[in-house]
């Protein structure tokens, strides 16, 4: 018998509805004072620095983790409302969401105490950037064909190899990476890889830029030459980093950056048709926005379920799985309903530039993180279909 | 099969677990299984669950009600048990008592009328109306010169053309003319047709939620015991990801289904929000419904396609149901319109709103 799936109607708790007020107060300040332009989602995130900081400083990063490591010890339902109204306003989050989201819940879990007592705080100021070094050359969905070599020497490990498609590694400071420090075996093929911490600014380390269609050099190559970690980088067991790194990847799927990437054309379609829109435009649109609430309602609805300590997998991945084929579709479907718009509107090339952004930009949203095919497969798992 | 959350939707899931299989009602041709089934309801007081009990009813609350209205998706049953809890509950809106016996609600499309005469008799022509001809009893909304008002009408006093749904249930046309009504009283302030239509809407896609759960668990099973080119067809990586997508339809119908039945069950009014959770749960567990039931025949090939095989009973009832209370077609266009109105700084924060 199948086990069920569960998505629980979880509604935000009055705390939040507070926290999402300060949150679009806080930005309409940052997007007044130019810090970012909301209808402007194609711009490089380096420079946003300052606005890194002061996400920190008004508590919004490490917002689950424990006071002592500079944490807030808010729930994650609250992290949730942060998330979307950063995602929503088009906010430079670059900076700091890796390390927000993936890096730092990894060292909470695995870093020695001295490695926590120095990163997080600064995490939570919003001072570091953090970077994954998953992907490889010849190593993509396929994560334990990694071959990037991690060989012991006197107090810690040299790393030789080349990581690839590394977001943001040109402006990291640290990154997570898995290396191998044993071949695999014959009963576990997913044996021999570990996870370290990698200090970017380390001897031996190359980070070569990719452009991608989009025009945007997002990711990177990262070569390491005899790079040196020392042992106290090492996060958690040695050889053992698929157990550690497939379960992070269910807190990385179903948050609200997995359906809202390319919602801005969405919001530039109802400006741009105006309050009396014809059927079609409103039957689109309502098509959408009817996809849209329901998406929202199964991601915060995982999230309702992690913060009461519960694990759901496969609702996760079914989250990240139809959200990001949905971000994927909504701009050709925007501009499907854009053909019939009034050419003179207002915001007729606003909208324009936001979709030839927005198409260039979907077909990454279904690969990265985890692809399509991979989250299939996972979701197969758990029907117990494998 | 799911976890239920109270014991008025256990009770039900046990009825229709003894009375209500999917394969002795699919090999009973003459369909000896449906008074067993409405009797047990009844015992049960789940048809007249969103009834009051000094009206008559057992009082459960419209939470316990959505989660009967699940299970019974999930079994599929062809019975008048959502349209007899729906009528309970209209009448209920104007405190009108409800009769024993299965009832129906009309009208169950938005573009339908019923109207008021000034001699207090009602008429109308309404298309559509789930087991009219199974009903004894028809709750009506009716316009009048003074506005809405609740009725209960026999429907002996009615003229009923039979004619059958998708999945071969009763979906009649009713013709009223100059019927008097056996009650009659105003409705509330601020009832009207819509939330008649959304209420049933949500209804609809509870089931329809709880068919594609079914489907999901009938298309696994039969994955794994169905053997092509030597192996378990389970064990193909497309099949695989048909099914995953399936599961995807299914979680989204559900959590659509799930949620709006909650707002609508703890909401103090029908604002925005509330018809934002209704019209999207019947947009988007409509379109589930298409792409859910392809892939649950695509799994089962040519023997989901019989008549003999339980597939059609969830799959055709599915799709069926979308054309009640409002087709997906007719709630986007209302929900765009909405959304158009509001203005597009205002969509977030509406989405966004709980």
């Amino acid at each position: 018998m199948t086990a069920a799936l569960r998505f629980d109607p979880i509604r935000l708790p009055p705390e939040c509805e507070k926290l999402r007020k300060e949150v679009r107060a806080f930005l309409a300040e940052e997007i007044g004072a130019g810090t970012f332009d909301p209808h402007k989602p194609n711009r490089e995130d380096a420079d946003a620095r300052e606005f890194s900081r002061r996400v920190g400083q008004r508590g919004w990063l490490g917002m689950t983790w424990p006071k002592k490591y500079g944490g807030h010890e808010r729930s994650f339902l609250e992290r949730y409302v942060v998330t979307e109204e950063m995602r929503v306003a088009n906010a430079p989050t670059r900076r700091f969401f890796v390390a927000d989201r993936q890096s730092g819940p990894v060292l909470l879990k695995y870093a020695p105490e001295h490695i926590k007592m120095d990163i997080l705080p600064r995490i939570c100021r919003g001072e570091v950037c953090f970077a994954i070094g998953m992907s490889e050359p010849n190593s993509g969905s396929d994560l334990f064909a990694a071959k990037t070599k991690a060989t012991k020497t006197e107090g810690g490990w040299l790393i030789n190899g080349t990581k690839i498609w590394t977001s943001s590694a040109h402006i990291a400071d640290y990154m997570i990476a898995i290396f191998r420090t044993s071949p695999s075996t014959k009963e576990n093929r997913r044996h021999g890889l570990t996870q370290f911490l990698v200090d970017m600014k380390t001897p031996g380390i190359k980070v070569n830029p990719i452009g991608q269609i989009t025009g945007q050099f997002e990711f990177n190559e990262v070569v390491f030459t005899d790079a040196f970690m020392p042992d106290d980088h090492v996060l958690g067991e040695i050889d053992g980093a698929w157990k550690q790194a497939t379960s992070e990847l269910a807190y990385e799927r179903s948050g609200p950056e997995r359906f809202l990437e390319t919602y801005y054309v969405l919001t530039e379609l109802v400006r741009a048709v105006g309050p009396k829109p014809d059927t079609r435009s409103a039957e689109g649109i309502g098509r959408l926005v009817a996809q849209l609430h329901t998406m929202r309602r199964m991601s915060v609805s995982v999230a309702g379920m992690l913060q009461a300590g519960k694990e759901p997998v496969v609702e996760a991945s079914i989250v990240k799985d139809i959200g990001t084929v949905w971000e994927q579709q909504l701009p050709h479907r925007v501009r499907d309903l854009a053909a019939f718009v009034d050419p003179d509107a207002s915001n007729h090339e606003t909208l324009e530039k936001q979709l030839s952004f927005a198409i260039k930009t979907a077909p990454k949203l279904t690969i990265q993180g985890g692809t399509t095919e991979v989250l299939r497969g996972i979701i197969a798992r758990g029907l117990g279909l494998r | 099969m799911a976890e239920t959350d109270n014991i008025v939707a256990e009770t039900a899931e046990k009825i229709f677990a003894n009375l209500a299989d999917a394969q002795t009602i699919n090999s009973d041709k003459n369909g000896k299984w449906k008074a067993p089934l409405w009797k047990a309801l009844t015992e049960a007081g789940l048809p007249l669950a969103w009834v009051a009990e000094e009206c008559g009813g057992s009082g459960a609350s419209l939470a316990e009600g959505f989660s009967v209205l699940s299970a019974a998706g999930r079994f599929a049953v062809a019975v008048p048990l959502a349209e007899t809890m729906l009528a309970g509950w209209l009448l209920g809106q104007a405190k009108i008592a409800s009769p024993d016996g299965p009832m129906t609600v009309a009208p169950a499309n938005p573009k339908d009328r019923i109207a008021l005469n000034a001699d207090g008799s009602l008429s109308g022509r309404l298309r559509g109306i789930p087991f009219a001809k199974d009903a004894k009893h028809i709750a009506v909304l009716a316009q009048g010169a003074n506005g809405l008002s609740i009725a209960l009408v026999d429907a002996a006093t009615c003229r009923i053309e039979a004619a059958l749904n998708l999945a071969g249930d009763a979906s009649d046309t009713v013709t009223l003319n100059q019927v008097q009504p056996v009650a009659i009283e105003p409705a509330p302030k601020p009832f009207n047709q819509a939330q008649l239509m959304l209420m049933g809407g949500v209804a609809r896609s509870l089931q329809i939620a709880g068919s594609l759960e079914s489907m999901l668990e009938v298309s696994v099973r039969y994955s794994n015991e169905r053997v092509a080119f030597e192996k378990k067809i389970s064990k193909f990586q497309a099949v695989q990801h048909n099914l995953a997508r399936l599961a995807g339809e299914s979680a989204a119908a559900l959590a659509a289904a799930t949620s709006a039945a909650d707002a609508i069950a703890n909401c103090k009014s029908f604002d925005d929000e509330v018809f934002l959770e209704a019209a999207s749960a019947k947009i988007r567990c409509s379109e589930a419904a298409e792409k859910g039931s392809a892939i649950a025949h695509q799994v089962h090939g040519a023997i989901g396609f019989t008549i003999e095989h339980i597939l059609h009973r969830y799959t055709l009832r599915a799709l069926a149901w979308r054309d009640d209370f409002g087709s997906e077609s007719y709630w986007a266009v209302e929900l765009g319109k909405l959304v158009a109105a509001r203005g597009a700084d205002e969509l977030w924060p509406l989405v966004a709103s709980r």
